[in-house]
């Protein structure tokens, strides 16, 4: 299996606050990867690092063939190989559901008007949101709203999806709508990371969980290890997550 | 004592289209130099926001009269002839690019950084950052300020008069010099300016409700 995300000691600090304190791991072509623990353990601080939104500052990342430590990195090649999904969807609320997806297939990709509009209404359809394609962002529910933000990654044809806690704005109800789509997308072979609180869909649909603690990878492993944790801070991590 | 005759009131009819035209010029030529001052004010090169800056604050701590004699007289020193419409309209476009700069500059700035980050991460370059994501939502939050600023832009027009630019003001100096009714002939004028302020002052508090609204 190819390595497609791999993580070497990695170090990060914003001022005194040491936020990642040497990280490694490596992710594989079709892996799907949860990133789980406590709010202010590195996790999203890691993932935003993977897409370059943070630099790094010791240590070094290879995302998709591209060096991420120090110098120069070709930022579009690497945008075009990694969608990233926020837990504030971040849609472009002056444009259309179907324009937010075509933007950048028409400006950065440069496809023609038709064929950004086609593989638009291609991933709509992926997330169950067709019938959105001429809506608003504001008219939508949140769920719908990171239905839409998913789709516009996917439109992008990434290798790789990162997802920054995408459903701890959402309740329940849409969570699992999201969660599904998600799911689907596992299914179909996406590499995957995500980074997420909901615990049960963790356990069911990654291959890989890497729990982070002080930001240090405290313990990684099959879904298992959240039946099973080795770690007293896994332990009670789950125990009040679940 | 002479009387108000027609003849009067079309002469001021054609100070207020002079007004109309000084207002427009200076509003678009205006436009693209606060265009141009925004972009410096929200550059990634520190010496160029640092240059637009100084402009801003440069301009904005000079009356706008004083901007007007620079123009019309200090030019004028080098041997250049510079004629009145010209005068006011490059004074006035000089002052509204530093104003327009500064309140285009608030709204950019106030567009949530995660837009940039969304629009970074899908590969848009910074350029089509900002013109594709985030100025056109800056340009409706900005959209109220600037209307307002249009009705001050028309007022200050009236200070071209003092360069000897005859619009509405101006126009109304010289029927008063002849007739002497100065509450009447000026009480016309001011009429004048409130026909065309009001509208857009009433259109530009209409917007920023209607703004208001929609992010509750």
């Amino acid at each position: 299996m190819s390595v497609v995300v791999s993580l070497q000691n990695v170090h990060k600090s914003f001022g005194q606050n040491q936020v990642l304190k040497g990280v490694t791991f490596d992710i594989t072509r079709g892996q799907v990867v949860a990133i789980i623990g406590q709010s202010g353990s590195g996790k999203s601080t890691a993932l935003r690092c993977m897409d370059r939104l943070e630099t790094i500052d010791d240590g070094a990342i290879q995302v998709c063939g591209h060096q991420l430590g120090g110098g120069k990195v070709d930022l579009e090649q690497l945008r075009k190989d990694v969608g990233i999904v926020f837990q504030s969807y971040n849609l472009f609320p002056h444009l259309t559901v179907g324009h937010n997806i075509t933007l950048a297939l028409r400006h950065v990709r440069k496809l023609s008007r038709k064929a950004a509009e086609e593989r638009a209404r291609a991933v709509l359809e992926t997330v169950g949101l067709l019938e959105k394609y001429d809506s608003y962002p504001e008219q939508l529910s949140g769920g719908q709203q990171q239905r839409v933000a998913i789709a516009r990654s996917l439109a992008m044809e990434p290798q790789v999806m990162l997802f920054d806690e995408v459903t701890s704005a959402l309740d329940p109800k849409l969570t699992g709508e999201v969660l599904k789509v998600i799911e689907k997308l596992a299914e179909g072979g996406m590499t995957m990371v995500l980074v997420t609180h909901e615990m049960a869909f963790a356990r069911r649909v990654a291959d890989k969980i890497i729990f982070m603690h002080e930001g240090q990878v405290w313990e990684a492993g099959g879904p298992d290890i959240l039946v099973n944790p080795a770690t007293q801070e896994l332990q009670d991590f789950i125990g009040n997550g679940l | 004592m002479d009387h108000f005759t027609f003849v009067q009131f079309v002469y001021l009819l054609k100070g207020l289209g002079w007004t109309l035209v000084l207002s427009a010029l200076s509003f678009v030529l205006g436009s693209v130099g606060g265009f141009g001052v925004m972009l410096a004010r929200v550059s990634r090169f520190g010496v160029v926001r640092a240059i637009a800056a100084v402009f801003i604050q440069g301009i904005q701590g000079i009356p706008l009269l004083v901007l007007l004699f620079i123009v019309y007289f200090g030019v004028g020193i080098f041997g250049i002839d510079v004629p009145p419409l010209a005068a006011a309209g490059i004074a006035l476009m000089v002052y509204v690019s530093a104003f327009l700069g500064e309140i285009w500059r608030g709204s950019v700035e106030s567009i949530e950084k995660i837009q940039w980050e969304a629009a970074e991460c899908l590969g848009l370059s910074r350029w089509q950052s900002l013109i594709l994501v985030v100025i056109p939502q800056a340009v409706r939050l900005s959209l109220p300020a600037t209307v307002g600023f249009l009705v001050q832009v028309l007022k200050s027009t009236s200070l071209a008069s003092v360069v000897g630019f005859v619009e509405l003001t101006r126009a109304g100096q010289i029927i008063n010099n002849s007739l002497f009714q100065p509450f009447l002939v000026f009480a016309l004028v001011g009429g004048f300016y409130f026909l065309l302020c009001y509208p857009l002052s009433k259109w530009s508090r209409a917007m920023e409700r209607k703004l208001n609204v929609s992010r509750r």
